[in-house]
């Protein structure tokens, strides 16, 4: 039996159908992430596990109980808010106390489990704060010390990198990752951004229009992408002969696929390159070995190796 | 160039200067004259007029009770429109549109007639509103609003409330919307939602709200007159009586000026210490 299992999980927005017929099944401490363009229905699928939407169909258990029966409150989740939602006329300790003081947990507990997490996000100098003296990474770490202090059943993400800078969110990756390592919890991550859900997850959800479109390892929905549309949100894809070949497959060779470069762009650690050939325009993606690359307009052979 | 910001707000400085601060400082300078029966107003400077207001236990007692009436005008107004606010930000169009209007209607029409219509639901022992509490059984006894102090503070938390809605209003909107679902999802309940994530975020904005209804409702002159009449005055219906029934201009302009510095020290006192309270935690 899954930890948790969604069962045909569906939600309809009047006429809209947010999420169709989704069923999932997550294994204790796994970290899964959904994935897809906005309106996917993938924040729906997360507060309908919060208990802040009502499903219209279907079922979600968790270790075999119906979660549904359970009111939001007492659900026992953690959940990290895209806006973190810190309440902002109380200390980081206090945030993150919150919901101990909820559960009645006696003082001295509170005082040692709140310091203990705050050392886990490394914040333990920064109890005293009020969330508007930190910078937005900081109080990043303040939700997800508050989510994760209560050791919820399941941790729920929603987006919660987005509102990070390019450099900062590549080191929360990390962090994240190693947190959610080290606490086993189980963990379910709501992004956009794929490369972020790569990083992160053991299995990916690509959905679209309510629906999953496949359910599977990062790698593997990446290599062997189930739909045009995985092939597309997850990476770059070049459609050759029918086949789909990801850009960083095709190399430059002696003989091969006949093209003219038509724009080169160099991206610091690899080169992008766009050829025109009798296939129509082929992107390549070449990594920077410190070699001498074909220029623009030159006459290059694509050469790659069909996947199995 | 470097004088043209001062330049560019001279002519809104002198219009300032020209309606508020002469008359002002004429009021002010009225309030040391003498006055007599038989003389008029004397302009000498003496201090007859303030040592009267000070010291005398009939100004002691207007003015008491008119930051009496006030103080109860502002809580009568956050009791009722710190969850009037509440409510009407959890409502959907077209609802909330509505009530909007209702709740601003008072300000739409005349303060005359508002508080006129209020006499006529007072009016003595059968008025509508003695009668309503009869029915209903929360009194037996018709109770007395007309010339009380009762009946002022209703009226005047009537045409006040919009202020406190309005400003409480605000603070709701600046609320992250996912902030109560954080707290649910941490175990809170309906009301420790309310009592410890919405109302300490809103507290500011209850308090510039009873910061403008407490001045408004002590300067107050329309609602005083009609409900109060001659029988119950306070401050401000004072200094009008001062000014144009016993025509000693003087000693009204002393019992204005009083008010007015009273005021100023009130509001300014208590939103400094608004500030300094929540400075830190809200920026």
């Amino acid at each position: 039996m899954a930890f948790l299992s969604l069962e045909g999980l569906t939600k309809k927005f009047g006429a809209h159908l947010a999420v169709d017929g989704l069923s999932l099944d997550v294994e204790k401490g796994e970290f899964i992430a959904l994935l897809g363009p906005s309106g996917c229905g993938k924040t729906t699928t997360l507060q309908m596990i919060a208990g802040f939407v009502d499903p219209t169909a279907g079922a979600i258990r968790l270790e075999g109980r119906d979660l549904l029966a359970i009111k939001p409150a007492k659900r026992g989740l953690g959940i990290v808010f895209q806006s973190y939602a810190l309440f902002p006329h109380m200390t980081v300790a206090e945030n993150v106390a919150f919901g101990l003081e909820m559960q009645g947990v006696a003082a001295a507990e509170r005082t040692k489990r709140v310091t203990e997490t705050l050392e886990l996000v490394g914040l333990a100098a920064f109890s005293g704060r009020f969330p508007r003296q930190m910078s937005g990474g900081q109080q990043q770490r303040v939700a997800l010390a508050r989510a994760l202090v209560i050791r919820p059943n399941i941790l729920l993400l929603d987006e919660p990198l987005s509102n990070l800078d390019a450099k900062l969110r590549e080191e929360m990756q990390i962090e994240l990752r190693q947190i959610q390592r080290t606490v086993g919890t189980t963990t379910i991550l709501v992004t956009h951004d794929q490369a972020e859900a790569m990083a992160l997850s053991d299995r990916i959800v690509v959905m679209n229009q309510g629906r999953a479109e496949q359910i599977g390892p990062p790698h593997e929905a990446y290599e062997r992408p189930a739909t045009p549309f995985v092939a597309n949100f997850l990476g770059k894809t070049n459609l050759v002969n029918g086949a789909t070949v990801r850009p960083e497959k095709i190399s430059f060779g002696p003989s091969g696929l006949v093209g003219k470069v038509r724009t080169r762009i160099f991206q610091g650690n690899h080169w992008l390159y766009q050829v025109d050939t009798a296939n129509g325009l082929v992107t390549v993606i070449r990594q920077n070995t410190g070699e001498a690359m074909p220029a623009e307009g030159a006459v290059v052979h694509l050469v790659w190796s069909v996947a199995p | 160039m470097r004088a043209a910001p001062y330049l560019l707000s001279l002519p809104a400085l002198l219009l300032f200067a020209g309606v508020v601060i002469v008359p002002l400082v004429m009021t002010v300078l009225l309030s040391f004259h003498d006055w007599g029966q038989y003389k008029g107003i004397e302009p000498v400077f003496i201090l007859k007029n303030w040592q009267e207001v000070l010291t005398d236990s009939y100004f002691h007692e207007m003015f008491w009770r008119t930051f009496r009436i006030a103080f109860f005008v502002t809580l009568l107004a956050a009791v009722l429109g710190a969850p009037e606010a509440y409510i009407l930000n959890r409502m959907k169009s077209p609802w909330r549109g509505l009530f909007l209007l209702v709740i601003l209607g008072p300000l739409l029409i005349s303060v005359v007639a508002r508080t006129l219509g209020w006499a006529l639901l007072f009016g003595g022992n059968s008025g509508l509103v003695n009668k309503a509490l009869i029915s209903t059984g929360l009194i037996s006894t018709p109770l007395p609003f007309m010339f009380t102090e009762t009946g002022m503070v209703v009226a005047l938390a009537h045409v006040l409330m919009p202020y406190m809605v309005l400003a409480v209003w605000a603070a709701l909107q600046r609320l992250d919307p996912q902030i109560e679902n954080a707290a649910v999802a941490l175990g809170a309940g309906p009301f420790t939602v309310l009592r410890r994530i919405v109302l300490p975020q809103v507290m500011p904005g209850i308090l510039s709200g009873a910061i403008i209804v407490f001045a408004l409702a002590a300067s107050a002159f329309a609602t005083p007159a009609i409900i109060g009449g001659r029988r119950l005055k306070v401050a401000s219906t004072l200094a009008y009586d001062e000014f144009l029934n016993t025509l000693n201009w003087p000693l009204g302009a002393a019992v204005a000026v009083l008010l007015l510095f009273a005021l100023i020290a009130v509001v300014v006192g208590a939103s400094r210490l608004v500030e300094r309270r929540y400075a830190q935690v809200f920026g």
